[in-house]
Protein backbone atom coordinates (compact mmCIF):
# COMPACT_ATOMS: atom_id res chain seq x y z
CA UNK A 1 0.00 0.00 0.00
CA UNK A 2 2.69 2.44 1.04
CA UNK A 3 4.68 1.37 -2.00
CA UNK A 4 1.75 2.24 -4.28
CA UNK A 5 1.22 5.58 -2.61
CA UNK A 6 4.88 6.62 -2.55
CA UNK A 7 6.59 4.70 -5.36
CA UNK A 8 9.76 6.74 -5.13
CA UNK A 9 10.40 8.05 -1.59
CA UNK A 10 13.61 9.89 -2.48
CA UNK A 11 11.90 11.73 -5.33
CA UNK A 12 9.00 12.63 -3.04
CA UNK A 13 11.39 14.03 -0.46
CA UNK A 14 13.26 16.00 -3.15
CA UNK A 15 10.00 17.45 -4.51
CA UNK A 16 9.03 18.58 -1.00
CA UNK A 17 12.41 20.17 -0.28
CA UNK A 18 12.61 21.90 -3.69
CA UNK A 19 9.07 23.25 -3.24
CA UNK A 20 9.89 24.60 0.24
CA UNK A 21 13.05 26.13 -1.23
CA UNK A 22 11.16 27.74 -4.10
CA UNK A 23 8.58 29.46 -1.89
CA UNK A 24 11.42 30.34 0.50
CA UNK A 25 9.15 30.52 3.56
CA UNK A 26 8.37 27.63 5.84
CA UNK A 27 4.66 27.55 6.70
CA UNK A 28 2.24 24.71 7.38
CA UNK A 29 0.36 25.44 4.15
CA UNK A 30 3.52 25.17 2.08
CA UNK A 31 4.49 21.98 3.86
CA UNK A 32 1.12 20.40 3.00
CA UNK A 33 1.23 21.62 -0.60
CA UNK A 34 4.82 20.37 -0.95
CA UNK A 35 3.83 16.98 0.44
CA UNK A 36 0.93 16.86 -2.03
CA UNK A 37 3.37 17.50 -4.90
CA UNK A 38 5.71 14.89 -3.44
CA UNK A 39 2.93 12.31 -3.58
CA UNK A 40 1.20 13.23 -6.85
CA UNK A 41 4.17 13.89 -9.16
CA UNK A 42 6.06 10.61 -8.45
CA UNK A 43 2.76 8.72 -8.90
CA UNK A 44 2.09 10.32 -12.29
CA UNK A 45 5.67 9.89 -13.50
CA UNK A 46 6.23 6.40 -12.01
CA UNK A 47 6.24 4.91 -15.53
CA UNK A 48 9.45 6.81 -16.33
CA UNK A 49 11.34 5.32 -13.39
CA UNK A 50 11.56 1.63 -14.26
CA UNK A 51 14.56 0.85 -12.04
CA UNK A 52 15.10 2.73 -8.86
CA UNK A 53 18.76 2.96 -7.97
CA UNK A 54 19.56 1.78 -4.49
CA UNK A 55 21.13 4.76 -2.82
CA UNK A 56 22.72 4.13 0.52
CA UNK A 57 25.15 5.54 3.01
CA UNK A 58 24.08 9.17 3.59
CA UNK A 59 27.46 9.97 5.16
CA UNK A 60 29.21 8.91 1.96
CA UNK A 61 26.86 11.10 -0.11
CA UNK A 62 27.63 14.14 2.02
CA UNK A 63 31.35 13.35 1.79
CA UNK A 64 31.07 13.01 -1.99
CA UNK A 65 29.29 16.37 -2.31
CA UNK A 66 31.89 18.08 -0.14
CA UNK A 67 34.74 16.64 -2.22
CA UNK A 68 33.08 17.61 -5.51
CA UNK A 69 32.34 21.11 -4.26
CA UNK A 70 35.97 21.58 -3.23
CA UNK A 71 37.18 20.15 -6.55
CA UNK A 72 34.91 22.54 -8.46
CA UNK A 73 36.58 25.50 -6.73
CA UNK A 74 40.05 24.08 -7.45
CA UNK A 75 39.03 23.35 -11.05
CA UNK A 76 37.85 26.91 -11.52
CA UNK A 77 41.20 28.30 -10.42
CA UNK A 78 43.17 25.78 -12.51
CA UNK A 79 41.19 26.44 -15.69
CA UNK A 80 41.40 30.19 -15.10
CA UNK A 81 45.20 29.90 -14.78
CA UNK A 82 45.43 27.87 -17.98
CA UNK A 83 43.31 30.40 -19.87
CA UNK A 84 45.20 33.41 -18.56
CA UNK A 85 48.83 32.31 -18.43
CA UNK A 86 49.38 29.65 -21.06
CA UNK A 87 50.10 30.41 -24.66
CA UNK A 88 47.71 28.77 -27.07
CA UNK A 89 50.38 26.47 -28.53
CA UNK A 90 51.31 25.20 -25.07
CA UNK A 91 47.86 23.89 -24.23
CA UNK A 92 47.98 20.14 -24.81
CA UNK A 93 44.50 18.67 -24.90
CA UNK A 94 43.89 14.93 -24.72
CA UNK A 95 41.03 12.54 -25.31
CA UNK A 96 41.08 10.00 -22.49
CA UNK A 97 38.98 6.81 -22.46
CA UNK A 98 38.07 5.82 -18.91
CA UNK A 99 36.81 2.24 -18.41
CA UNK A 100 33.77 2.13 -16.14
CA UNK A 101 32.98 -0.31 -13.37
CA UNK A 102 29.68 1.40 -12.58
CA UNK A 103 26.68 -0.20 -14.25
CA UNK A 104 23.58 1.74 -13.18
CA UNK A 105 22.56 4.56 -15.49
CA UNK A 106 22.07 6.96 -12.58
CA UNK A 107 25.56 6.36 -11.21
CA UNK A 108 27.13 6.91 -14.63
CA UNK A 109 25.12 10.11 -15.05
CA UNK A 110 26.38 11.45 -11.73
CA UNK A 111 29.95 10.49 -12.66
CA UNK A 112 29.69 12.18 -16.07
CA UNK A 113 28.30 15.33 -14.46
CA UNK A 114 31.08 15.33 -11.89
CA UNK A 115 33.75 14.90 -14.56
CA UNK A 116 32.37 17.86 -16.49
CA UNK A 117 32.26 20.12 -13.43
CA UNK A 118 35.74 19.28 -12.11
CA UNK A 119 39.46 19.57 -12.95
CA UNK A 120 39.96 20.49 -16.57
CA UNK A 121 37.84 17.66 -17.95
CA UNK A 122 34.59 17.34 -19.91
CA UNK A 123 32.81 14.03 -20.37
CA UNK A 124 32.07 13.74 -24.08
CA UNK A 125 30.37 10.43 -24.74
CA UNK A 126 29.90 6.85 -23.63
CA UNK A 127 30.85 3.75 -25.55
CA UNK A 128 27.78 2.13 -27.12
CA UNK A 129 27.59 -0.60 -24.46
CA UNK A 130 28.11 1.86 -21.58
CA UNK A 131 31.34 0.26 -20.41
CA UNK A 132 33.66 3.18 -21.08
CA UNK A 133 33.41 6.97 -20.94
CA UNK A 134 35.30 9.37 -23.20
CA UNK A 135 36.75 12.36 -21.39
CA UNK A 136 38.31 15.44 -22.94
CA UNK A 137 41.05 17.01 -20.85
CA UNK A 138 41.93 20.65 -21.49
CA UNK A 139 45.57 20.42 -20.50
CA UNK A 140 47.62 17.56 -19.10
CA UNK A 141 51.00 15.97 -19.57
CA UNK A 142 49.96 12.65 -18.05
CA UNK A 143 46.64 11.34 -19.43
CA UNK A 144 46.98 8.11 -17.47
CA UNK A 145 47.22 9.97 -14.17
CA UNK A 146 43.98 11.85 -14.99
CA UNK A 147 42.24 8.56 -15.74
CA UNK A 148 43.43 6.94 -12.51
CA UNK A 149 42.47 10.07 -10.56
CA UNK A 150 38.89 9.97 -11.86
CA UNK A 151 38.60 6.26 -11.07
CA UNK A 152 40.00 6.54 -7.56
CA UNK A 153 38.49 9.84 -6.48
CA UNK A 154 34.98 9.70 -7.91
CA UNK A 155 34.14 6.27 -9.28
CA UNK A 156 35.27 4.41 -6.17
CA UNK A 157 33.07 6.58 -3.95
CA UNK A 158 30.08 6.37 -6.30
CA UNK A 159 30.39 2.58 -6.29
CA UNK A 160 30.02 2.60 -2.52
CA UNK A 161 27.02 4.95 -2.69
CA UNK A 162 25.08 3.21 -5.45
CA UNK A 163 25.63 -0.40 -4.43
CA UNK B 1 24.38 45.73 8.09
CA UNK B 2 27.80 45.53 9.66
CA UNK B 3 31.14 46.13 8.02
CA UNK B 4 32.20 42.48 8.13
CA UNK B 5 29.19 41.39 6.09
CA UNK B 6 29.82 44.17 3.60
CA UNK B 7 33.44 43.10 3.14
CA UNK B 8 32.36 39.48 2.57
CA UNK B 9 29.74 40.54 0.03
CA UNK B 10 32.16 42.79 -1.82
CA UNK B 11 34.83 40.06 -1.90
CA UNK B 12 32.38 37.48 -3.28
CA UNK B 13 31.23 39.89 -5.97
CA UNK B 14 34.78 40.73 -7.03
CA UNK B 15 35.76 37.04 -7.17
CA UNK B 16 32.69 36.22 -9.23
CA UNK B 17 33.43 39.12 -11.56
CA UNK B 18 37.00 37.94 -12.13
CA UNK B 19 35.96 34.36 -12.88
CA UNK B 20 33.09 35.43 -15.10
CA UNK B 21 35.51 37.57 -17.08
CA UNK B 22 38.13 34.82 -17.36
CA UNK B 23 35.48 32.34 -18.50
CA UNK B 24 34.35 34.70 -21.23
CA UNK B 25 37.93 35.53 -22.23
CA UNK B 26 38.58 31.81 -22.57
CA UNK B 27 35.94 31.70 -25.29
CA UNK B 28 38.07 34.03 -27.43
CA UNK B 29 41.44 32.59 -26.57
CA UNK B 30 41.04 28.83 -26.86
CA UNK B 31 41.28 27.46 -30.35
CA UNK B 32 38.49 24.97 -31.06
CA UNK B 33 34.97 24.29 -29.82
CA UNK B 34 35.91 21.41 -27.56
CA UNK B 35 38.58 23.48 -25.78
CA UNK B 36 36.25 26.46 -25.54
CA UNK B 37 33.74 24.20 -23.85
CA UNK B 38 36.00 24.06 -20.80
CA UNK B 39 35.83 27.79 -20.15
CA UNK B 40 32.08 28.22 -19.59
CA UNK B 41 31.54 24.87 -17.82
CA UNK B 42 34.11 25.58 -15.15
CA UNK B 43 35.37 29.12 -14.83
CA UNK B 44 31.80 30.38 -14.90
CA UNK B 45 30.59 28.10 -12.12
CA UNK B 46 32.54 30.14 -9.60
CA UNK B 47 31.43 33.32 -11.41
CA UNK B 48 27.77 32.53 -10.79
CA UNK B 49 28.56 30.92 -7.42
CA UNK B 50 30.17 34.12 -6.12
CA UNK B 51 27.07 36.19 -6.91
CA UNK B 52 24.89 33.62 -5.18
CA UNK B 53 27.07 33.57 -2.06
CA UNK B 54 27.02 37.37 -1.99
CA UNK B 55 23.24 37.34 -2.32
CA UNK B 56 22.86 34.84 0.54
CA UNK B 57 25.10 36.88 2.85
CA UNK B 58 23.28 40.09 1.91
CA UNK B 59 19.81 38.76 2.70
CA UNK B 60 21.05 37.07 5.87
CA UNK B 61 22.66 40.29 7.10
CA UNK B 62 19.77 42.46 5.96
CA UNK B 63 16.74 40.47 7.11
CA UNK B 64 18.28 37.90 9.44
CA UNK B 65 16.62 35.08 7.50
CA UNK B 66 18.40 32.43 5.52
CA UNK B 67 17.45 32.54 1.84
CA UNK B 68 17.48 29.17 0.07
CA UNK B 69 16.70 30.34 -3.48
CA UNK B 70 20.42 30.61 -4.11
CA UNK B 71 21.00 26.98 -3.12
CA UNK B 72 18.33 25.94 -5.61
CA UNK B 73 19.96 28.00 -8.37
CA UNK B 74 23.24 26.23 -7.58
CA UNK B 75 21.49 22.86 -7.70
CA UNK B 76 19.81 23.58 -11.04
CA UNK B 77 23.08 24.92 -12.45
CA UNK B 78 24.91 21.74 -11.44
CA UNK B 79 22.18 19.66 -13.07
CA UNK B 80 22.00 21.57 -16.35
CA UNK B 81 25.59 22.69 -17.07
CA UNK B 82 27.07 19.17 -17.56
CA UNK B 83 24.17 18.14 -19.80
CA UNK B 84 24.54 21.19 -22.04
CA UNK B 85 28.30 20.60 -22.21
CA UNK B 86 27.69 16.96 -23.11
CA UNK B 87 25.35 17.91 -25.95
CA UNK B 88 27.83 20.42 -27.35
CA UNK B 89 30.65 17.85 -27.10
CA UNK B 90 28.57 15.25 -28.95
CA UNK B 91 27.61 17.72 -31.66
CA UNK B 92 31.29 18.62 -32.05
CA UNK B 93 32.31 14.95 -32.32
CA UNK B 94 29.62 14.21 -34.89
CA UNK B 95 30.51 17.20 -37.05
CA UNK B 96 34.29 17.52 -36.81
CA UNK B 97 35.85 14.19 -35.88
CA UNK B 98 36.14 10.81 -37.54
CA UNK B 99 36.15 7.68 -35.34
CA UNK B 100 39.85 7.10 -36.12
CA UNK B 101 40.86 10.39 -34.56
CA UNK B 102 39.68 9.32 -31.11
CA UNK B 103 41.27 6.71 -28.85
CA UNK B 104 39.45 3.37 -28.91
CA UNK B 105 37.04 2.54 -26.13
CA UNK B 106 38.23 -0.12 -23.75
CA UNK B 107 34.98 -2.08 -24.08
CA UNK B 108 33.77 -4.27 -26.93
CA UNK B 109 31.74 -1.48 -28.60
CA UNK B 110 32.87 1.80 -30.13
CA UNK B 111 31.75 5.27 -29.01
CA UNK B 112 28.00 5.77 -29.06
CA UNK B 113 28.24 8.79 -31.38
CA UNK B 114 29.40 6.47 -34.20
CA UNK B 115 28.35 2.96 -33.16
CA UNK B 116 25.00 1.38 -32.40
CA UNK B 117 24.41 -0.29 -29.05
CA UNK B 118 24.83 -4.10 -28.98
CA UNK B 119 21.08 -4.91 -29.23
CA UNK B 120 20.64 -2.91 -32.42
CA UNK B 121 23.63 -4.64 -33.99
CA UNK B 122 22.19 -8.07 -33.25
CA UNK B 123 18.89 -7.23 -34.93
CA UNK B 124 20.51 -6.64 -38.31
Amino acid sequence: MLNKLIPHPLLSLTMLLVWLGLVNTFTLGNLILGTAFGVIIPMVTAAYWPDRPKVGRPVKIVEYFAIVLWDIIVANVQVAMIILFRREAEIRSHWIPVPLELTSAEAITVLAGTITMTPGTVSATLSADGSCILVHCLHTDEPDAVRDGIKARYEGRLKEIFQ
Amino acid sequence: MNLFAEILIAASLVISGIFGFVGSYGLIKLKDSIQRLHAPTKATTLGVGGVLVASMIFFFADTGRLSVHELLITLFLFLTAPITANFIAKAYMARNLRPGELPDSTGSCGWSVYDDPPEAVQED
